[in-house]
C-alpha cells in the first residue's frame, strides 16, 4: 500500500501543479456555477471529457499488466457509435436494445483480438493493429461512409450531454466504470492473476493459471469499455464520426496507464494511478486552451508538443532517473 | 593456458586451473554442472578476462579482450544455439560484419564464390544463397563453423555442439570436426553425452568446482574413472556413505500407486519411460545434464503432453495434459529453472504462495484475506524461509529462500505427488540440508516424491527407488541396498548401446 502510495506521488504532484498553474493565470477555471440545476465550470468540464479516455484507460490498464497492449480501442469507440447510430436511425428498436447490441459487437471484437493473442499468439501489438485498421473499416462500413446524426434531444443525446444527480452523465458512468473495474479485480482473483501473467507467464502457467483465458479477458473488457466510450462520444456530437470517433484516442489511453504507474512491461497496475493519469492528461488539453500569454491564448497548433513535453517530464520524474542523479551526486560529495 | 585463476564475488570459479591444446585433436572439456568448464571457454573466448596465470597461443601469450579479438587471434567458437539469421542467406551470414568491398560496394559474386569454398572445407556442398532457414539445425550449425574457421582460425571450441541435433547430424558434424582436425586445427569440445565424447575425443581433461583434476588420452580414462572424476567421489569408497539411510529404504509394494507412466514420451523430449511412483515413497530421477530428467517431469506434469504412452493417476488415466488438470490430480512441480518458470518477482511472498491454491479454486472465490495471511505465516515458519515480512517482493529474497516460497506454493494446494526438479541447485549448504530433510518428512506423512538432482549424493540419500536416465531414455532402475553411487555410476557409464537387462544384473 505504501508503495502503491509512493509511486503516486510524481502523478499527483504533476495533476497539483497544473492546477496551480491554472489557479494562478486563469482563475476562472475553478469557477463553479450552477444553471439549470446542472453544475457547470471548467473542472466539471474535464471530468465530462475525460470519460471516454478514463472508459478505455480502465481496461488498457489490465491489458498493460498482462505485458500486452492495445491498439484497437480508438476504432472500437467508431464501430459502436456508427452501429449505435445506424440501429437508431434506420430500426425502430428501443434504445436498450440498441445499447446492447453494439456492446455485443464490441465485445465480440475484443474476443476476436484475445484469440489473435491467446491461442494463434500473434504479438498484441500487431494483434490489436489489425482491428485498429479494420476496426475504423468496419465502421465506415456501417455508416456507409457517412457521417450519422441523431436528433438532439433525443434519449441517446441525453448519455453524452444529459445530467444527473446534478452532473454530467459521463461522470456518473465513469464512477460507475471505476468501481466495477476495481470491484472485478480486488475483489476477486483476477487482479492477482493478472498480475501474474504479466510478471512471469510461465510461472503462472506452470502454477495452473489459465492464461489464455485470462488474456482474452483483458482484451474483451477493454473492447467493451471501448464500446461504452464510443457510445458516450456519439451522444455527445450527436453524430457517428467514423473517421474521427476516438482517433488516437488509444494513445492517449497507454499515455494515462504509463503515467498511472503501470509498466509496459507488464505485472502489478494500478487503476487509481491511471485515473489521475486521464486526469492530468485532460486537465492538460484543458488548460493548454485556456491559458493566456500575454493576453493571448496559446496558438491550438502547440497543444501535442506541449502535451509530450509534461508526460514526457512526469515520466522521468516516475522513473526515479532524478532520483538516482541526486544520490550519485550525494555520492561524490 | 597456465595457472588460471577468475573470481566472481563470493567465488572462486576457476582456481589455477590448466589446459593444454595440440594441433590436430579433439580434447574433451568435462565437470558437472559448475565445475567451471564456461567459465573456462569465456576466458578463452575474451568473454570474461583471468585475473592470474597466462594464455599462450603458440608460443606467444595472448590476452584476448573480446570475444572478436581473440577470434582475431585465431579462437573461434560455436555456442550451442545457433546464432544465425536465418532470413539471411548462406553466403550473408558466413559474411556478416566484413563483406570483400569493391569500390566501396559490396562485391556479391566473391561473396558467394568464398563462401562456397568455406562450406567445401569442411565437405558440405550445399547452395549458399539460399537463405538459412533453409536448411537443418545440423547444416544451420555447420554454417556457424564454416564462418569461424574462416577467421583464419587455429582453435575451434564447440559448446554443447550436439544438444539439438539427431544422430544422423551428430554423426555429419563428427565428420566435419574429423575433417578439420585433420586439417591440424585445435578443437575444444564441451558436451554432456558421454557416448559421443567417447566417439570423438583424442583427450580429455576433467574440471571439478573450478579446480584442474587432470588430462587423459581417451584411451587411458574408461567410463567409470571418468564420472567418479567429475563427480568427486572414489567409486568405491562410497557405499558405506549411505548405510545409515537405508533403513528407511523399504516402502512395501501394497502402498498405493499414486501415477503410473507406461512408455510415455514425445518427439524431442524423452522417450519410452515406465515410471510408477507409491504413496510414502521418494523416487529419484539420476542421470547427466542432458539425460532427459527435466523432460521427464514435463511430460508427467503435462508441460509438454506425451505422444505415445499414457499416464494414470490413482488408477484413472490422464486424458488433457497441462499443468491445470495435473494440479486438479493433485500433482505439483517445482521447476528446474526457479527464475525463468517459478518466482513472480513484482509479487509478494504471500501473493506467491497462495498463487497455485487459488489458480486451483478459481477467479471468483478468492481466498479471504486472513487466511491468505495464516497461509503465509504458517509455510514462512514451516520452512523456516527468512523474511521479516509476507509483503515483500520475493525477488529480494535469496534463492534458497525464493525455493522454500515455491515449495509453499505446491505444499499449500496439500499434493498427494510432489515432483522436486533440482530443488537444490545454487542454493547455500543450510538451506540444502532443510530442503533434503523436508523431503523425507513429507514422504513420512505419505507424499509421494519425484526428486530430480544432478548431485547424486542426494539422490542416493533420500531416495526409496532410482531410475536411471541417459540420452533421454530409461537405462536401469535401483531399489533398496540396490541404492549407491558406484552403482548408478555404472549404469550412466555403460554403453548405451548394449541391453539395458545385462547392465543391471551385471
Amino acid at each position: 500500500m505504501l508503495d502503491a502510495i509512493k509511486k503516486l506521488i510524481w502523478p499527483i504532484a504533476a495533476l497539483v501543479f497544473l492546477l496551480v498553474i491554472n489557479a494562478i493565470s486563469n482563475p476562472a477555471l475553478f469557477s463553479l456555477k450552477i444553471v439549470d440545476g446542472q453544475l457547470t465550470g471548467s473542472l466539471v468540464d474535464i471530468l465530462d471529457r475525460a470519460a471516454p479516455v478514463l472508459l478505455i484507460s480502465l481496461g488498457m490498464t489490465l491489458v498493460i499488466a498482462t505485458a500486452g497492449i492495445d491498439l484497437s480501442v480508438g476504432s472500437v469507440m467508431s464501430i459502436s457509435g456508427a452501429v449505435a447510430a445506424v440501429l437508431l436511425i434506420q430500426t425502430d428498436w428501443a434504445l436498450p436494445y440498441v445499447l446492447i447490441v453494439s456492446l455485443l459487437i464490441c465485445t465480440m471484437a475484443g474476443i476476436w483480438n484475445g484469440i489473435l493473442i491467446a491461442y494463434i499468439g500473434i504479438q498484441p501489438i500487431v494483434a490489436t493493429l489489425i482491428l485498429m485498421v479494420a476496426g475504423r473499416g468496419i465502421a465506415q462500413l456501417v455508416s456507409d461512409g457517412q457521417i450519422i446524426t441523431i436528433p438532439e434531444g433525443s434519449t441517446f443525446a441525453f448519455i453524452g450531454s444529459g445530467c444527473f444527480l446534478g452532473l454530467p452523465v459521463t461522470i456518473t458512468i465513469s464512477v460507475i466504470a471505476i468501481i466495477t473495474t476495481i470491484t472485478i479485480v480486488r475483489y476477486t482473483s483476477l487482479g492477482l492473476f493478472i498480475e501474474a501473467i504479466g510478471g512471469n507467464e510461465k510461472a503462472s502457467y506452470y502454477s495452473g493459471l489459465n492464461v489464455r483465458t485470462i488474456r482474452i479477458f483483458v482484451y474483451t473488457f477493454t473492447a467493451f469499455c471501448a464500446g461504452i466510450a464510443g457510445i458516450i462520444y456519439a451522444a455527445d456530437i450527436t453524430a457517428a464520426d467514423s473517421n474521427n470517433a476516438g482517433l488516437y484516442l488509444e494513445l492517449d489511453a497507454i499515455l494515462a496507464v504509463v503515467i498511472g504507474g503501470t509498466s509496459l512491461m507488464g505485472g502489478r497496475f494500478n487503476i487509481v494511478g491511471t485515473i489521475i493519469g486521464v486526469l492530468i492528461i485532460q486537465t492538460l488539453n484543458t488548460t493548454i486552451l485556456m491559458t493566456q500569454v500575454g493576453g493571448h491564448n496559446i496558438p491550438a497548433e502547440w497543444n501535442l508538443i506541449i502535451k509530450s513535453i509534461v508526460v514526457l517530464i512526469v515520466c522521468l520524474l516516475q522513473s526515479n532517473i532524478l532520483a538516482h542523479l541526486k544520490f550519485s551526486r550525494r555520492a561524490i560529495a | 593456458m597456465h595457472g588460471i585463476v577468475k573470481t566472481f564475488p563470493g567465488v572462486r570459479a576457476l582456481d589455477t586451473v590448466q589446459f593444454k591444446l595440440r594441433h590436430g585433436e579433439v580434447h574433451s572439456l568435462m565437470g558437472e554442472n559448475g565445475a567451471g568448464k564456461s567459465t573456462l571457454i569465456k576466458v578463452l573466448t575474451g568473454v570474461y578476462r583471468h585475473e592470474e596465470g597466462t594464455i599462450l597461443l603458440n608460443g606467444k601469450p595472448i590476452s584476448p579482450r573480446t570475444p572478436l579479438e581473440a577470434q582475431e587471434q585465431g579462437i573461434s567458437t560455436v555456442y550451442q544455439e545457433v546464432n544465425l539469421f536465418p532470413e539471411l542467406s548462406v553466403a550473408e551470414n558466413i559474411f556478416i560484419g566484413r563483406e570483400p568491398k569493391k569500390f566501396g560496394l559490396i562485391n556479391w559474386r566473391k561473396i558467394i564464390k568464398k563462401a562456397r569454398e568455406a562450406m567445401l572445407r569442411i565437405n558440405i556442398d550445399i547452395d549458399v544463397t539460399l537463405p538459412a532457414r533453409s536448411y537443418s539445425v545440423a547444416i544451420q550449425q555447420m554454417i556457424t563453423i564454416a564462418r569461424s574457421i574462416d577467421f583464419d582460425a587455429k582453435i575451434l571450441v564447440l559448446d554443447e555442439p550436439t544438444s539439438s541435433l539427431d544422430t544422423a547430424e551428430v554423426s555429419q558434424l563428427f565428420n566435419v570436426i574429423r575433417c578439420l582436425r585433420d586439417q591440424g586445427f585445435g578443437i575444444v569440445f564441451v558436451s554432456h553425452f558421454l557416448d559421443q565424447v567417447y566417439e570423438i575425443s583424442d583427450r580429455i581433461s576433467v574440471l571439478r568446482n573450478g579446480q584442474f583434476i587432470g588430462e587423459y588420452p581417451i584411451s587411458e580414462l574408461p567410463r567409470m574413472k571418468l564420472i567418479s572424476k567429475m563427480i568427486g567421489k572414489d567409486a568405491l569408497n562410497t557405499s558405506d556413505l549411505t548405510q545409515h539411510h537405508k533403513s528407511r529404504k523399504n516402502i512395501s509394494n501394497n502402498q498405493k500407486i499414486v501415477l503410473n507412466g507406461e512408455h510415455i514420451g514425445r518427439r524431442n523430449s524423452a522417450t519410452d519411460i515406465d515410471i510408477n511412483i507409491r504413496k510414502g515413497e521418494v523416487v529419484g530421477l539420476a542421470g547427466l545434464l542432458g539425460s532427459g530428467r527435466t523432460e521427464v517431469a514435463n511430460l508427467l506434469f503435462g508441460i509438454d503432453s506425451i505422444e505415445t504412452g499414457k499416464i494414470t493417476v490413482n488408477d484413472k488415466e490422464v486424458k488433457s495434459h497441462s499443468p491445470r488438470s495435473a494440479i486438479k490430480n493433485k500433482i505439483a512441480y517445482t521447476p528446474e529453472n526457479r527464475k525463468d518458470a517459478g518466482i513472480i518477482p513484482d509479487l509478494s511472498i504471500r501473493e506467491n504462495i497462495i498463487l497455485a491454491l487459488q489458480a486451483h479454486k478459481g477467479w471468483i472465490q478468492p481466498i479471504r484475506r486472513n487466511e491468505q495471511q495464516r497461509l503465509s505465516k504458517h509455510f514462512i515458519k514451516a520452512l523456516n524461509i527468512a523474511t521479516t515480512d509476507a509483503e515483500k517482493p520475493i525477488s529480494q529474497l535469496s534463492g534458497g529462500n525464493q525455493q522454500k516460497v515455491i515449495l509453499a506454493r505446491w505444499l499449500a494446494i496439500q499434493p498427494e505427488l510432489l515432483m522436486l526438479d533440482e530443488p537444490t541447485r545454487g542454493i547455500d549448504i543450510g538451506a540444502k540440508a532443510e530442503i533434503e530433510k523436508l523431503i523425507a518428512d513429507l514422504c513420512q506423512k505419505g507424499m509421494a516424491l519425484l526428486f530430480i538432482s544432478s548431485e547424486l549424493e542426494e539422490i542416493v540419500r533420500d531416495s526409496h527407488r532410482v531410475i536411471v536416465l541417459k540420452d533421454r531414455k530409461k537405462v536401469g532402475e535401483i531399489s533398496g541396498d540396490e541404492i549407491q553411487l558406484d552403482r548408478i555410476m555404472k549404469i550412466i557409464a555403460s554403453d548405451s548401446k548394449k541391453p539395458v537387462k545385462k547392465l543391471i544384473n551385471a
